[in-house]
């Protein structure tokens, strides 16, 4: 039965393997699940869940899995009639509050506690409360009514509850980030190679010179280790990008960060690159792309951020760019091939959410530029393609869009 | 419950939440290594402390560095040291010819090599090089190690429990997480956070403990903040205001010895402009 849980982890992304899997078995040989639920919920996400980004899915999965079971498990089992009848909580009650809890006869607290397990049914389906959990309700633990009933193993709250609330939300690999976590990210973006002064002992080199020098000390230096990747960064800025504005600042923050990378760039542009970028946000400065790629290694690593939406004629036809360059021959779409074919590698992240991509211009750019999200894991994604290469995502069919646009 | 479980029920000092203290006792029956990670200043660090002393093992502290070397944890050979003595003669007229003498053993060597059971804390992971817990794959899973050097085996005579911490800066390899096993330390409710700080500050009052924790978590809820207060720096704040003798209720406007709390120039910027707004 509980195989079948293990894929529904699966089936949610969840990276749990075999051996965890059998650790979770040995784990329950041992009872460590202590027979319930909750030790059960519990005891599974700390071997099989190792990032708190899965937290989330984790409870999805839990609660898809779980939810029937647990209604069947609490309605056959005769050890809860047993319970019911001879609640605990009646010790060191007052006078007051004693009688607050005759108010409400056992049978009835029953009667109550049967049609609230129905109702439970329908909370899935429809809305209803739990029992299991805190406040006021008459059942569930850590309630503050003086006739509750307690449901369920001791002191915690329910595994269904904690996984109902879907504390890890925030916690999720495919939201937007702040300027920590894109700074962790870009750490993968290095490559770490030995040039510049001679300035840090290499002690292995000392230890082997001095001793082929009969223990005559022979002091060895070497350069440091630094990061080669050289950085080119461009921003769409303005317009339809200014709901983003605070993420693109963002990530210039943590990317431009002094010694990072051994050298870095930023330009601007809006809506789509035509001949021109520009140094500064308020397109005084410009440098003609032609420059810009006559001044650049193909090994550098070029990073577009924008939304890539646009007019098709913005996109797709010379001139497009009527508000700033007069001369401008090639379309957008030309110009960024001509960017793309220069780099060897290069990638556009994309701050729109995936789910507005299709049947826009985003398709077409994707087609030029291997395009993420700009999220977490879109962006970690993205640095793995700069530094090793590989796949590239696949977005919608530009090529039918793009006949159905011009025909 | 069997004796093998439950072990571990927090300390006099220490307030361990229910998920925690039963993450705890899995790693401690599974004999497997505790991955803890959470915001700085939850306690992760404090957790081995006090799993020690509520075990009665000593602890061995590993605190790694963004220089730290695997290999370092288990031993080190002393090469200069060897070299020194071999030149000059080592004080009391060691054996430079045995090599032995020059193997100082890490805090993981000692703890594999201690002859009962200890606790091994390896503090803050991720600080090093990305490779370093692919290194310790072997080393952990077996829990022994051979000294190259010298040829020697050392393998623990009782798996000690291992207790490793990491602040998120770096993911971890995915091979290293599958052989632990992992707790997220939620940053504490309220309700668990006045028991935490009643530790730390039996005589508090009520009043007085309210009206500290209403401030904590009101700045606590401030959007933007950089560096959220945490734990520990609620903690020394209220013991400033304690030694100072200062009585919240009656201070209005601004919030004394901010310092304690906030720890930016951006953040202390921000809650000014909030406060005159």
């Amino acid at each position: 039965m509980l195989v079948e849980f293990l894929f529904e982890l699966r089936a949610r992304k969840l990276p749990v393997s075999t051996h965890e899997w059998m650790a979770l078995m040995e784990g329950m040989a041992l009872g460590l699940h202590e027979s319930s639920l909750d030790g059960f919920y519990h005891l599974c996400r700390t071997l099989c869940v190792k990032d708190i980004a899965h937290y989330d899915a984790y409870d999805d999965a839990f609660l898809a899995y779980f939810k029937d079971i647990h209604q069947d498990a609490l309605k056959l089992t005769e050890e809860l009639r047993a319970w019911l009848a001879n609640p605990r909580a009646l010790d060191g009650l007052t006078d007051e509050q004693r009688r607050a809890m005759q108010a409400l006869d056992l049978d009835k607290l029953r009667a109550l506690f049967e049609q609230r397990l129905k109702e439970q049914r329908g909370r899935h389906d429809g809305g209803n409360r739990w029992i299991g959990t805190g406040g006021t309700s008459p059942f569930g633990t850590g309630g503050a009514n003086p006739s509750a009933m307690r449901v369920g193993g001791g002191g915690g709250r329910s595994a269904m509850q904690v996984a109902d609330e879907r504390r890890f939300r925030e916690y999720r690999r495919d939201v937007v980030l702040d300027v920590r976590q894109i700074d962790v990210a870009l750490r993968g973006l290095r490559r770490l190679g030995r040039d510049g002064a001679e300035d840090e002992l290499d002690l292995d080199e000392t230890v082997d010179q001095t001793c082929k020098n009969a223990g005559e000390i022979e002091v060895v230096f070497r350069p440091p280790r630094r990061n080669r990747v050289k950085v080119i960064l461009l921003m769409d800025v303005g317009g339809s990008m200014d709901p983003h504005a605070e993420l693109m600042s963002r990530l210039f923050t943590a990317a431009s960060r002094a010694g990072r990378f051994a050298k870095f760039r930023s330009y601007y542009f809006h809506n789509c690159v035509y001949s021109a970028v520009y140094e500064d946000a308020q397109f005084r400065k410009a440098v003609p792309v032609a420059e810009l790629l006559a001044h650049s290694d193909r090994d550098e690593k070029l990073v577009l951020v924008g939304d890539a939406l646009m007019h098709p004629a913005e996109l797709l036809d010379p001139g497009g760019a009527a508000f700033f360059s007069s001369q401008n021959r090639a379309s957008g779409h030309e110009w960024l091939r001509r960017l793309a074919a220069h780099f060897r590698s290069a990638v556009w992240c994309n701050p729109e959410p995936e789910r507005f991509w299709a049947g826009t211009t985003i398709e077409v750019i994707a087609s030029v530029f291997a395009m993420w999200p700009l999220t977490l894991d879109g962006l970690a994604q993205a640095v793995r393609y700069l530094v090793r290469g590989g796949e590239r995502p696949r977005v919608g069919d530009p090529e039918r869009w793009m006949k159905s646009m011009v025909g | 419950m069997s004796d093998v479980f439950d072990q571990f029920q927090g300390t006099a000092s220490y307030i361990a939440s229910e998920e925690l203290r039963h993450a705890v006792n899995v790693a401690v029956a599974l004999a497997r290594p505790l991955l803890v990670r959470g915001e700085p200043g939850t306690g992760k660090t404090l957790l081995a402390e006090n799993l020690a002393s509520a075990l009665q093992l000593p602890l061995i502290r590993w605190h790694v560095k963004s220089t730290t070397k695997a290999k370092d944890g288990l031993y080190v050979y002393d090469t200069v040291a060897r070299l020194h003595d071999s030149r000059f003669g080592g004080e009391g007229g060691g054996d430079v010819r045995d090599i032995a003498r020059y193997i100082k053993l890490g805090p993981l060597g000692e703890a594999l090599a201690a002859p009962s059971r200890v606790v091994l804390l390896i503090d803050e992971i991720d600080k090093a090089d990305l490779e370093f817990p692919n290194d310790l794959l072997h080393e952990l899973d077996a829990m022994r190690f051979r000294i190259d050097e010298t040829g020697r085996e050392v393998a623990a005579v009782e798996r000690p429990i291992v207790i490793i911490t990491s602040n998120n800066e770096k993911e971890l390899p995915d091979a290293f997480l599958r052989r632990c096993v992992f707790h997220y330390i939620q940053f504490p409710t309220r309700e668990l956070m006045s028991e935490i700080v009643r530790v730390h500050h039996p005589d508090i009052t009520d009043k007085v403990l309210d009206n500290a924790l209403e401030v904590f978590f009101g700045l606590r809820a401030t959007p933007r903040l950089r560096k959220k207060p945490s734990t520990s720096e609620l903690i020394d704040w209220i013991c400033a205001l304690n030694k100072a003798g200062v009585d919240l209720g009656k201070i209005s406007g601004g919030i004394p010895f901010l310092g304690t709390l906030l720890k930016t120039e951006q953040d202390v910027e921000l809650l000014g402009k909030r406060a005159k707004a």
